[in-house]
């Protein structure tokens, strides 16, 4: 069986929540809880709610992603 | 990580994949105008679990049933149900299995009684791709070679190759490291090391590359409806080249 590559949306933070994870509201509706990718917490990337960025969503679960870029 | 596996857990796979190569010859047999897909996926379970095994995609992340079966212009993960095969008709078979623990991974497109001639070009350039790819694989050269070659082959011949799937390692889990994808540049990604065990399968498609997922979000279709081929084999690495487990 196919494995599914990870699917990268774009959507806008709309909360902030502890540990470093935040509901991000999705371009097509769907709300999704993520967490900042590794790499971004390694170069401090803030994010804040109303932020636009870039989100992988598991294409197994559309209820969870990772933040992988933040708009400027 | 990727995990190493040692002779006597490929020994295991091997097991599990000659189950695989079983139930694709049964599959074989049995694909004729007029059977059901779903009359496919109940003979290839029976044989399976009357194998001392247990078929691997059932209950995968939900999925319902023992094989994917993608007609036409249905990629991969194609549900079987009362669809009934029709004269001119490709079926791709993706068949997992489970024994001692121990799992591999296969598929085959089939043709169904007669195929036109651009549809039979599609499955043996994607049969040809797929031997492209595991003819690179030995110890010590990238990932990406194998994904190179396959692209090569399959776009050469002036088909598509799917970039949304790729090919996974395998062995006490269906999908485990890494992504074995179909497509890329050459001399990128991990090193191969003798005991990786890959299963590796191009999916090609006579239009254009790109697919999309339908509501009953299995079953991946080509977006321009055109047909696609799907092979595959879990292969292990070793310092000659790849040692085929599903035959």
């Amino acid at each position: 069986m196919a494995k599914q590559k990870g699917i990268t949306v774009e959507g806008v933070v709309v909360e902030a929540l502890p540990n470093a994870m935040f509901r991000v509201e999705l371009d097509n509706g769907h709300k999704v809880l993520a967490h900042i990718s590794g790499k971004m917490r390694m170069h401090y990337i803030k994010i804040l709610p109303g932020d636009r960025v870039t989100v992988e969503v598991s294409p197994y679960d559309w209820s969870r992603g990772r933040i992988t870029y933040r708009y400027k | 990580m990727i995990k190493i596996r040692s002779r006597d857990e490929i020994k295991l796979i091997r097991e599990s994949g000659r189950l695989v190569a079983g139930a694709l010859d049964l599959a074989a047999q049995l694909v004729a105008p007029g059977i059901e897909t779903g009359a496919l996926d109940k003979e290839i379970e029976d044989y399976i679990i009357g194998h001392g095994a247990t078929p691997e995609f059932k209950g995968f992340h939900g999925y319902p049933a023992a094989i994917c079966a993608s007609v036409n212009e249905e990629v991969v993960h194609g549900i079987p149900g009362t669809r009934a095969l029709r004269n001119g008709d490709i079926i791709g078979i993706d068949v997992g299995v489970r024994k001692n623990g121990y799992v591999a991974d296969g598929a085959r497109t089939f043709a169904v009684g007669g195929i036109t001639e651009t549809t039979e070009l599609l499955v043996s350039v994607t049969k040809r791709a797929l031997d492209a790819g595991i003819s690179v694989v030995r110890e010590g050269v990238h990932l990406t070679d194998v994904s190179h070659a396959i692209q090569q082959v399959a776009e050469g011949a002036g088909f598509s190759v799917v970039r949304e799937l790729a090919g996974h390692g395998v062995g006490t889990e269906l999908h485990e490291p890494p992504e074995v994808p179909n497509y890329g540049n050459p001399g990128m990604g991990p090193v191969l090391k003798a005991g990786m065990i890959l299963a590796i399968e191009p999916m090609v498609n006579a239009g254009v590359p790109g697919v999309e997922t339908l509501a009953d979000n299995w079953t991946v279709v080509t977006v321009d409806r055109h047909r696609s081929a799907h092979f595959e084999h879990t292969i292990a690495v070793t310092a000659k080249g790849a040692d085929i487990l599903t035959q």
